[in-house]
This record gives structure tokens, C-alpha cells and sequence, in this order.
């Protein structure tokens, strides 16, 4: 598994990227039935076990795997519905505001609970929650801040080590960051706290998780606020140096979902592959994955998972959006 | 004799289809009635969550420094979740202009109930429910009008009112079925009562005309009093005939008896030949009328006793010797032997005057057809039940007419010169029935006529 990793983190950059794409691979390329191109905000590396296993049993099938940030997906779809057969992304309201303008597909009878699927659309397959990313270094011979609080208190304790050294995501960027952060807001007040005090420490924005990890491996930052479980996951093992927290206080549970675009020219296979990822891929053993499964969360425990509801619609308005971004700046930017 | 009835529709059938057509028209008419006030209920819950929904949202809207702001409400949306994942447009106009939200989402110009107004239509292809409402905001020196609009699909409506409407049709379709099967019974048991009477009356014997006394519900009871009354009418002018036939033929006997000795008496005195003859025929004329009228005065007596037959402890063949011995004068008049054979004794309980005047009648009958120097044999034998037998050795029954004999005033076709009146096997006959029995009539296979009276 990790020989794959490493080799397709070897193979990656070679490719070159056609059309702006993050990571563009091609499995299963000589295969004589329908190439499908999924579009996904999922980095390769953790998401190729899951097409290989797909195409090794479907290997009439080939897979065009196109990488993107959350909000470019968006977009593209959006602009070229046509272009993509399955879209992934972890953005779940972008997901869903696609599938309630009728970008999705309807797919009936697909075996997922009732809270993990929308309109027989939109599917959830992994849960995944917002953590904290720490480097040990920053915090050698302290306790390592479990809660936002105490990491609001850890970062104004000693601003001057933590100046430049904290990053986010800038919401305006990433449809994944956006998501968290309203999430965040809505949960509680200390969201803003420490935005004004990671804004007041020059925080690095980024677009993308896996940039953050880069960073906060080769010691660029200490702390990263709201990466994904997922991704830091993956990258702190073999890095001991990392240290991935789940804040205590409350946490955001994200779901990726996938959908199948309704202006898909290959209907019939998009179908097996979206079955393939809700049903057979939890089969396939965990291990095999470094995506994690879905898991039901009830939030009694200050685990809460972000529902597929019409509500998710909510930060997208326009006129919530502004309203929204112009107070996060006020508190990042300053 | 039957005559059956001219039969036109049927009763059974016009309730069963009353009643049951009727149920199927209610049933129906629930299931209406349940889905259309289900259809409103449904629709008036998915109406009220988008009129809140709209409210709120309209509630966050607040004009600031100028700037009209809408700050959704998280609820707004996330009340509008169902469990069908109904889609969710919706559109924001400030002063007629489109601010935010589904540009393809205009306005609803239906009536205006209150606040809001409902309508539905189409949009991006889907059946939406939709709500708009609006609210003026007065900032300083500006006044400013924001209308909202939203719409939902109706997914999850239209899976309740499939459940609802499921559940309306089970429910009027056992309403049909039980009504169904009531309506089956309750047209059994009413046609029953009358099938009850039916068989009684067919059930009674061909001689009982009394009155229905059994209990019969309310709507029968004109029927049954006319039947009671119709048979009372026919069992007194039965009775009355009967009573004539009897007084008239009393009445002649006496003066036919006076009559034939006055003509003996003068064929006595009659030399001339051609004379004679007449006076011979007039004898045989009057015994003809006597004997007849003897026997309607014994069919008449018999059909009284058969009426009201008592039965009494007899031994048949005690009975039947001393009927023999009577009648063997007579016999030896006509130079012909009767013999009794059989059991030594058969007890049994009967009306015994009725069994000797049938049995009598048998043996007159034998003995006018049998030819002189013959033998009239009589046996009586207990089982398998208990029967007279007559045979004599004359010519027998016309074969074609052995199933009409016994009928009233019938008489075979070779009867023609011998005395008789007919009423002979119609009485044994009578007899028989009356002890429940019956009469059997037979040719010997070497000549000659078997009557049994079994009883």
C-alpha cells in the first residue's frame, strides 16, 4: 500500500497538468469500454486505492481521475455539466446546492441510510471531522491544547512563537474551508475568538489541505486549524512530529459525497462506480483506504455530523455569503 | 296437477344487488372523502412550514446604513427538510429587482390569503409549491419593499397522500367487504323466513288445509292470514263436497234398493223374453248405481278417517280371515274359491276399518275380473314390511294405463261390460298413503293381477 503511495507521489508530478487540473491520472487506461472522468476535490493519493479496486472489478471500465479544489469543481461543473460523470467533493453544500439546481442524477435504490443520501442524488461515503494539526515541536515539554479554548489561550500566551506560524483556510478560496467555518459560527461564538486571534497572529491562508500538512511538516507553520481528520491522518504517519487533535469542545463532522452528473454520457457505469463507493468499498477493508467510513453520529456526544438538508443552502446565498466573508475578513484580516 | 309459477326477477338478487351496490357507492365515496380531506391537510402542512419559513426569512431582512441585508436564517431552510429531500428554490426582490436566490423563481401571482400567497407551477421541471410574501422596510429618508419567494417540490406530499390514499382504499374496501357480507346475510335470512314458510306448506300432506301456526315475522303475517283463510275456505267447501257426494249417495241407496226388488219381483212375473232382458239390464243398471254409491259413501268415510286416522293394535291376518269369510259367500255365487295364505299372525298398528274396506275393495275388484272356476288368492306377509297381496288369474292390467288406475273414477280400458265405478284402488290407495304406505299394482307374469297393499 504505501509502495502505491509513494509511487504515485513519484508518478504524479511527471504527468505534467493539462488543463490547470491539481492531479490528473488515468487507471486502467487500456481498457476498451467507457472511460469515466470523476471529478473530485479528493487527493489522489488517497483516493487511487478506491479506483483500482473499482476497475479491478469492472475492467471494462477505465477511470479519468481529475483533481480540483472544492469551489473550482463547482464551477467547472456547473459551466460543463457534460464534461464529468461523477463528482466528488467534500464541499457538502456546494454538493447539494448542485444536486437542488438538478445538476445530479437520480439513482434509485441505493442501499445508504436515510441521513447519508439526498433526494436519491446526492451519496455520503466517508465521515470525516475538522481537526487541529499541531507540530509537537511548538509544544515540547507543554500540554498540547485538546480544545479551541485552551488553543486560543496556548496561542496568546506566547505570541510572538506563534506569529506566522498558524494557518487556516481561506474561506474565500475553498468551499470545503467555507463550510467549516460556517459550520464553526454556528456552533459557537468561540469560532470568531479565534479567528481574531489567529487574524491578529498573521495567519497563513490556504486553499487546500494538503498544502497546510506540507507546511506544517517541514515546520513552516505549528498550528492548522480545521484540516482534514483524513489528510493529516495520512500525513502524520511516519511523522511523529505531527500531532492531529480532535478538538474536544466540538466537532464538525464532514461528509464526502458523490453524485452522478444527469448530463453524464455514461449513466450505466458512473452508476457502478457511485454503488461501488457507498456499498462495496466499506467491504473492501478499511485498511486498504486511508478514507475513513461513514459513521453515524447522533451529536450527543459533541459530535456532529453537518446534515444533507436544505439548510446547507443557508451560507450559500449571495447575500449571506457577503455578509458572512465581510465579517471573517474583519476578524482574519486586519 | 303443478302449475309453476310465472317467475319475474328475483328477490334474493335485487336485495343482494341494493345493498351491495350501495356499499360499493359508499365505499367509494369514503375513499373520496378521506383522500381529498387528507390531500387538504397535507397540503395545509406543507403550506404552513413555507409561510413560516418565508417569515423569517423576511424577518431577517433589516435595511443598515442604507444597505438592504438578509441574513437567512439557518431555520428557514433546514425547517423545510422532508423526508422525501424535497427540493428547495427560492428568490429575493428588492423593490421588483432580483437580489439573490433562483432567478428563475418569479413571484407568485396567486390570491393573497393573509400574507402570503400560494400557487403551484413548474419550475426546472419539477411540480413545485410555492409561497410569496412581502414587507416594506423604512429606513431613513427610504422606504423599501422586499418580496420573497419560495418554493418546494412536493415529493414527500405525494408519498403521504399514497399512504393516506393506500390506507383510504383498505379501509373502504373493508368497509365494502363487511357490508358485503351483511348484506348476504341479512337477504339469506329474510329470503329464509320465507323459504321456511315454502316448506311447510310443502311438507303438508295432501290432506291437511288446517291453519299456519307457527310464528312468522311481522311482514309475512298478511300473507300467511290470507293463506290460512284460503285454506280454510278450501277445506270447508272440500268438506262440504264430500259431505254432499255422501248425503246424495245415502239418499239414493234406500230408494235404488226399493226399486230393484219391485224389479225382481216383476221379472218373476214376466213371461215374454225380450221383456226380461230389459228387466235383467235394469237389475244390473241399479246394483251398478248401488255399488257405486256404497263406494262413494266409503271413499267419503275413508277420506274422514285418513284425515284423522287412530291407529289401533291388529293382527292383519285375523282381520283379513274374517274379511274372507264374509266374502266367500259371494265368492261361491260366482263359482269362485278365495284362499288365505301367509304369515300365521302379522300385528301391526292400524285403523283396521280402513284396512278392510281396501282390502275389500281388492278382492271385489280380483273377483269381478277373474273368470269363473279360477282361485282369488290372498296372501299377507310381515316383512319386510307388512302387505296384502291379491292375485287372480284374469287378464290383467292394460300396461299402458297401470300408473293411471288408481286415479279417481278410472277405469281400464277392458272394464267396459263389468260393474265398477272407478273408486275401488282409488280407495286402497288412500288407505295405504294414510298408513304411509303405498299401493302397488302388477301383472302376473303367467296371467292375471297382483295388487299389494303395503303398509
Amino acid at each position: 500500500m504505501r509502495y502505491l503511495i509513494a509511487l504515485v507521489l513519484l508518478v504524479v508530478p511527471c504527468l505534467g497538468w493539462a488543463d490547470d487540473w491539481e492531479d490528473r491520472l488515468i487507471f486502467n487506461e487500456s481498457a476498451e469500454g467507457p472511460r469515466l472522468r470523476v471529478i473530485s476535490s479528493t487527493d489522489t493519493v488517497l483516493f487511487a486505492p478506491v479506483i483500482e479496486g473499482f476497475v479491478a472489478e469492472n475492467p471494462r471500465i477505465s477511470v479519468e481521475y481529475l483533481v480540483s479544489g472544492t469551489a473550482d469543481i463547482n464551477r467547472r461543473v456547473r459551466a460543463t455539466p457534460e464534461a464529468f460523470d461523477v463528482i466528488i467533493s467534500s464541499a457538502m453544500d456546494l454538493q447539494l446546492k448542485l444536486a437542488n439546481d438538478g445538476f445530479a442524477l437520480s439513482i434509485d435504490d441505493v442501499p445508504v441510510p436515510d441521513w447519508a443520501q439526498w433526494h436519491h442524488s446526492l451519496f455520503a461515503f466517508t465521515s470525516e471531522p475538522a481537526t487541529i494539526v499541531i507540530n509537537r515541536t511548538a509544544f515540547e515539554g507543554q500540554p498540547i491544547p485538546q480544545t479551541r479554548q485552551s488553543l486560543i489561550e496556548a496561542l496568546r500566551k506566547r505570541p510572538e512563537e506563534f506569529r506566522g506560524k498558524v494557518g487556516t483556510y481561506d474561506v474565500r478560496q475553498s468551499g470545503l474551508g467555507y463550510l467549516f467555518a460556517t459550520q464553526d459560527a454556528r456552533a459557537s461564538e468561540t469560532y470568531w475568538r479565534l479567528m481574531e486571534v489567529m487574524g491578529g497572529l498573521d495567519v497563513r491562508l490556504y486553499c487546500c489541505s494538503g498544502e497546510m500538512i506540507n507546511d506544517l511538516a517541514d515546520g513552516s507553520i505549528l498550528v492548522a486549524y480545521n484540516v482534514l481528520g483524513s489528510y493529516a491522518a495520512v500525513r502524520a504517519e511516519g511523522k511523529d512530529a505531527l500531532e492531529v487533535v480532535l478538538p474536544s469542545d466540538f466537532q464538525t463532522i464532514m461528509m464526502r459525497t458523490a453524485m452522478v452528473s444527469k448530463a453524464t454520457p455514461e449513466p450505466k457505469a458512473a452508476e457502478l462506480l457511485l454503488r461501488y463507493l457507498v456499498t462495496e468499498r466499506p467491504a473492501v477493508a478499511e485498511e486498504a483506504s486511508p478514507l475513513p467510513l461513514l459513521q453515524p453520529s447522533d451529536g450527543s456526544d459533541g459530535r456532529e455530523t453537518i446534515g444533507l438538508d436544505p439548510a446547507l443552502l443557508t451560507f450559500l446565498d449571495g447575500l449571506k455569503r457577503t455578509k458572512f466573508l465581510s465579517a471573517w475578513e474583519d476578524a482574519v484580516i486586519q | 296437477m303443478t302449475t309453476s309459477a310465472t317467475v319475474s326477477g328475483s328477490l334474493r338478487n335485487r336485495l343482494v344487488l341494493t345493498l351491495i351496490g350501495g356499499a360499493a357507492v359508499l365505499a367509494i365515496l369514503l375513499f373520496l372523502t378521506v383522500r381529498s380531506y387528507a390531500a387538504k391537510v397535507a397540503q395545509q402542512g406543507q403550506d404552513d412550514i413555507l409561510g413560516a419559513s418565508v417569515s423569517s426569512i423576511l424577518d431577517a431582512a433589516a435595511l443598515r446604513h442604507g444597505q438592504l441585508e438578509v441574513d437567512i436564517p439557518y431555520a428557514a431552510f433546514s425547517m423545510l427538510s422532508t423526508p422525501s429531500d424535497d427540493r428547495v428554490f427560492y428568490a429575493i426582490y428588492q423593490d421588483g429587482e432580483f437580489l439573490s436566490g433562483y432567478d428563475d423563481l418569479s413571484l407568485a401571482d396567486g390570491p393573497i390569503e393573509g400574507r402570503w400567497a400560494f400557487q403551484t407551477g413548474q419550475v426546472r421541471g419539477e411540480r413545485v409549491r410555492q409561497v410569496s410574501a412581502s414587507r416594506t422596510l423604512v429606513g431613513l429618508g427610504r422606504q423599501t419593499e422586499i418580496e420573497v419567494a419560495l418554493g418546494q417540490t412536493q415529493d414527500a406530499l405525494s408519498d403521504t397522500l399514497d399512504q393516506i390514499s393506500r390506507n383510504a382504499a383498505y379501509l373502504g374496501i373493508g368497509f365494502f367487504l363487511l357490508t358485503a357480507a351483511l348484506s348476504f346475510w341479512v337477504t339469506s335470512s329474510t329470503i329464509g323466513q320465507l323459504n321456511k314458510l315454502t316448506t311447510s306448506v310443502t311438507r303438508r300432506g295432501p290432506q291437511d288445509l288446517s291453519p299456519f301456526k307457527k310464528p312468522v315475522p311481522k311482514e309475512m303475517a298478511p300473507l300467511v292470514t290470507s293463506l290460512n283463510s284460503l285454506m280454510g275456505r278450501l277445506d270447508q267447501s272440500l268438506s262440504q263436497s264430500e259431505d254432499f257426494i255422501a248425503e246424495a249417495a245415502h239418499r239414493v241407496r234406500t230408494p235404488l234398493a226399493t226399486v230393484r226388488s219391485y224389479a225382481e219381483a216383476t221379472l218373476h212375473r214376466v213371461e215374454r223374453e225380450d221383456n226380461r232382458e230389459a228387466l235383467k239390464a235394469m237389475v244390473r243398471a241399479i246394483d251398478e248405481s248401488s255399488r257405486a254409491a256404497g263406494q262413494l259413501l266409503d271413499h267419503a268415510m275413508i277420506t274422514f278417517r285418513a284425515d284423522h286416522l287412530e291407529r289401533e293394535e291388529i293382527d292383519l291376518v285375523v282381520l283379513i280371515r274374517d274379511l274372507v269369510q264374509r266374502l266367500i259367500p259371494i265368492a261361491e255365487m260366482k263359482e269362485l274359491t278365495l284362499s288365505l295364505s301367509g304369515e300365521p299372525s302379522v300385528p301391526y298398528s292400524g285403523d283396521s276399518i280402513l284396512i278392510q274396506n281396501a282390502v275389500r275393495n281388492m278382492v271385489d275388484n280380483a273377483m269381478k275380473y277373474a273368470p269363473s272356476e279360477s282361485a282369488v288368492e290372498i296372501t299377507i306377509i310381515a316383512h319386510p314390511e307388512p302387505q296384502i297381496q291379491v292375485r287372480d288369474s284374469g287378464p290383467g292390467f292394460p300396461p299402458d294405463e297401470i300408473d293411471t288406475l288408481t286415479r279417481r273414477f278410472e277405469r281400464g280400458q277392458n272394464a267396459v261390460g263389468t260393474i265398477g265405478s272407478g273408486l275401488g284402488l282409488t280407495i286402497a290407495q288412500d288407505v295405504a298413503t294414510a298408513h304411509g304406505g303405498a299401493l302397488i299394482l302388477k301383472n302376473r307374469s303367467k296371467g292375471g293381477a297382483c295388487v299389494i297393499l303395503s303398509l
